[in-house]
């Protein structure tokens, strides 16, 4: 009888189990355990949250503390909605994300896809390539202008290399054409190893019997790669477009220290130009209304993302 | 006949994949190994054209990185004693003299504690938080992770705007307290769901047999549950210090001295007359080469902390 007991107990994993046992509660220790990390929550996320809405409906400046305090209703949320300032950020975000996801999808894709070849050495390799994710934007983009520097810059001294262009007759940061390239280049350089690694797991997780019988079949390399590798690496690669693609609409310390959203604003992205209107222009209620606007925007276009991404992962 | 898989690629494909990723893997160090390589070149060197591979090593560099320096004539230096140590040797050989100690250290030294501060905190109630997540019936459960995940969709610089009024209101603002609290608050949304994944594989039934033999339910967690889930805890933890480590946006905008990290103080590194690119890259490669080495150890566990647990492997 007492053999059988540990193990029936085991298998039927009784709720009530607990409350037979000495010391205290289950429900107590669960409380305990919880309440530090809500009550830490509460006082660094929701309590601000909720005061950004309030900030939102007057017209505070943070600089200005003792100035009269007065309730604006929504005007902040029309004025944001309604400045060519803002449109022309989000263009800049937009093209920004646009072009990293793109690139990063592209070749973080094909990367995973030839060190599944399973090439000797191949765990080596993708630890350095995993490398430039992993270390701090601020300080490697600030380090990324020195070698966009047009004269002394190796940058442009390889691109002058290869195409035979002299290295100090352009300027990636300093040029209004060439500006937003040189975001896209810094950040594809930084996070493709990301999108390289979800994809890798994507492809391991395909067992090999799906390509044996596929190959029993007589199914081209070709047909087999766009049968069964896309479809199965599909949802891993929209993880990895959703973490990107979150990621890079609040972008701001890689690119604040790279271009600092210049020339002009050519890269000023929202979390640079949100960052303008707080803390420099110290234009407090109006910047607490446009960012409800960004985290609503961001909440709900993830909150879709994610549904369709369920979707494609059932079938 | 030897065992022939029809789908293990052939040795051409291999040789051809091995030698793609290798070159990217290549051109993608580059960078990294220039700012290592600049950190021990004289400042003629670094922004000599063309950009030189190969270098008198010096250690100009660091010496300029800890050092506040001033500039002196040769008829200055000529009236000075000679050099009692080897840097101000360094310096004066670049017609410098050393004026102090510079900030680095310190930034360096409030990074660390901050890093460890915030990444104690948030293991410690993020365990707590994961046990009873992953072994009790918690109203809200699913709620509570996915609000967890969401504080991370917000851009750091909206979320600062209140913060830095509540930390100017409560005595916070540039001190180490603050931002260690404001660093828990971060990443204890990562801890909580990491761990949380790490002990919902640990079978209950561990915990279960140490119940029927007398232990409490405390003594089953931190004497069967928190040995087990370790590695997973040790893993987490090192995300949690990397996070922190590299945070830049609610540095640069809520310390200023006492409580600065090193990311916003680095890029403001400048030398006498213009940036002493040498100097910034000694920096760099001190605050970076721990990293890498924590991203050598953590390779295995890579995946799981940078997707918060999305993909396991």
């Amino acid at each position: 009888m007492s053999n059988t007991l540990p193990n029936r107990v085991a298998n039927s994993t009784p709720p009530a189990l607990a409350r037979r046992v000495k010391g205290l509660s289950d429900r107590a220790i669960a409380w305990i355990f919880v309440a530090p990390t809500i009550f830490l929550l509460l006082a660094i996320n929701i309590f601000p949250l909720l005061w950004t809405i309030r900030l939102s409906l007057t017209n505070y400046r943070a600089n200005q503390p003792n100035r009269p305090l007065a309730w604006v209703g929504l005007d902040n949320y029309r004025q944001v909605l309604s400045d060519p300032d803002i449109w022309n950020t989000m263009q800049v975000t937009a093209h920004f994300l646009i072009w990293t996801i793109v690139l990063q999808v592209l070749i973080g894709f094909s990367l995973a896809w030839l060190i599944n070849r399973k090439f000797k050495g191949n765990d080596l390799w993708t630890t350095i390539i995993v490398l430039p994710m992993m270390l701090s934007p601020a300080v490697v983009g600030n380090f990324w202008t020195f070698f966009y520097q047009p004269q002394i810059g190796i940058f442009n001294y390889v691109v002058g290399f290869f195409t035979g262009a002299d290295t100090s007759s352009f300027t990636m940061i300093g040029s209004v054409d060439l500006a937003p390239w040189s975001i896209v280049i810094v950040d594809t350089w930084m996070w493709t190893p990301f999108v390289m690694l979800i994809c890798l797991a994507g492809l391991r997780s395909i067992p090999n019997y799906i390509y044996e019988a596929a190959a029993v079949d007589r199914a081209s390399p070709w047909r087999q790669f766009w049968t069964i590798t896309i479809p199965m690496v599909l949802p891993f690669l929209m993880l990895a477009v959703l973490f990107r693609g979150i990621e890079n609409f609040k972008m701001f310390d890689l690119v604040v220290q790279l271009t600092g959203g210049g020339p002009g604003s050519i890269t000023e992205l929202t979390s640079i130009n949100l960052k303008r209107e707080a803390f420099e222009k110290w234009r407090t209620g109006y910047a607490s209304a446009y960012a409800i606007i960004l985290f609503v925007t961001v909440f709900g276009l993830a909150s879709i993302y994610v549904k369709a991404l369920n979707r494609v992962k059932q079938r | 006949m030897s065992s022939y898989s029809i789908t293990e690629p052939s040795a051409r494909q291999k040789w051809f994949a091995g030698t793609l990723v290798i070159l990217y893997a290549l051109i993608t160090i580059t960078p990294l190994l220039w700012i290592i390589a600049t950190g021990f070149k004289s400042s003629a060197d670094s922004i000599s054209y063309p950009p030189k591979v190969f270098f008198q090593p010096k250690l100009e560099g660091y010496v300029n990185l800890f050092t506040t320096r001033t500039r002196a004539t040769t008829e200055q230096l000529a009236t000075l004693p000679p050099p009692k140590t080897w840097y101000e040797q360094v310096a004066r050989d670049n017609a410098m003299v050393i004026s102090g100690p510079s900030r680095y250290g310190e930034r360096f030294l409030n990074s660390v504690i901050i890093g460890f501060g915030s990444t104690f905190l948030s293991i410690v109630l993020g365990t707590l938080a994961a046990y009873a997540f992953s072994r009790f019936k918690v109203p809200l459960k699913d709620d509570l992770l996915f609000f967890i995940l969401s504080t991370r969709m917000m851009p750091p610089i909206a979320v600062a705007i209140p913060i830095f009024l509540m930390f100017r209101a409560l005595g916070l603002s540039d001190t180490h307290l603050g931002m260690i609290l404001l660093y828990t608050a971060v990443n204890i949304s990562l801890a909580v769901w990491l761990i949380h994944g790490f002990m919902d594989e640990i079978p209950r039934e561990y915990e279960e047999a140490a119940l029927i033999d007398g232990y409490t339910r405390f003594q089953a967690f931190y004497k069967v549950v928190l040995p087990q889930a370790a590695t997973g805890i040790a893993s987490t933890a090192i995300f949690c210090l990397i996070f922190a480590w590299n945070e830049y946006a609610f540095a640069v905008l809520l310390t200023s001295g006492t409580a600065q990290t090193a990311p916003p103080f680095i890029p403001t590194i400048i030398g006498v007359g213009g940036k002493d690119w040498p100097a910034v890259a000694a920096g760099a490669t001190l605050f970076l080469l721990p990293v890498m080495v924590f991203t050598i150890l953590l390779r295995k566990h890579l995946l799981r902390g940078i997707t918060f647990g999305a993909v396991r492997k």
